[in-house]
């Protein structure tokens, strides 16, 4: 599979964990798009230090070539199921009284 | 760039006292099961060439898989950043729907 598909299945799957497993449905809420909105931004301008450094770099064939800020768009699939799938999560322990 | 997420971050645990690093327990419950899917990937992704690392600009120390350990410390310390993030929105827009809460 290429970064492209991988990306895309996270995605999924992070949505998948945050509607219909946890329950969190963080992705109808304000509070995660303006979380999501903070963060975005710092992924930019990290993805831009590591790639234009190449101190990362992609292989062209597993990628589609879209880039955003000297990254490939996948990044921001992946930054975004990352984000999404750690939030669910945190919300589902929270709901459980895990407060330590 | 760590560092720079950390700068970025970090200062909340204080100034707006969102208490993640105080509940790590439950921070480390929330990063580790996505972590692991996130490790498997990039060892996934290393392995077929989808991405790699100039060595020269790494520290050059390996974990599993050939993982960089910047890699590993990237899927602690973004995630606690988010953590971070959310928490301290919540600080500011009090009456936000969280859903780990009865309010």
């Amino acid at each position: 599979m290429s970064y492209t598909q991988i990306a895309i299945i996270s995605v999924i799957a992070a949505i998948v964990l945050d509607l219909l497993i946890i329950k969190s449905k963080l992705i109808g809420k304000p509070v995660f798009w303006t979380s999501y909105g903070i963060i975005l931004p710092f992924q930019l301008i990290t993805n831009w230090w590591l790639t234009s450094r190449e101190i990362v770099s992609y292989n062209p064939d597993a990628i589609l070539g879209l880039r955003l800020a000297s990254a490939p768009v996948e990044d921001l699939l992946f930054g975004f199921s990352l984000v999404l799938s750690v939030l669910s999560l945190w919300i589902y322990w929270g709901r459980k009284g895990i407060s330590k | 760039m760590l560092g720079f997420t950390i700068v970025g971050s970090f200062w909340l645990e204080i100034a707006l006292k969102v208490r993640v690093l105080a509940r790590i327990k439950r921070a480390l419950l929330s990063i580790a099961p996505i972590s692991i899917f996130f490790i498997i990937w990039d060892a996934y992704a290393i392995r077929k060439g989808h991405w790699k690392f100039d060595h020269s600009q790494i520290l050059g120390i390996f974990g599993p898989f050939d993982i960089p350990l910047e890699e590993y410390l990237f899927f602690l310390i973004v995630p606690l950043a988010a953590i971070m993030t959310i928490e301290a929105v919540r600080r500011v827009k009090k009456y936000w729907v969280v859903g780990d809460t009865e309010r």
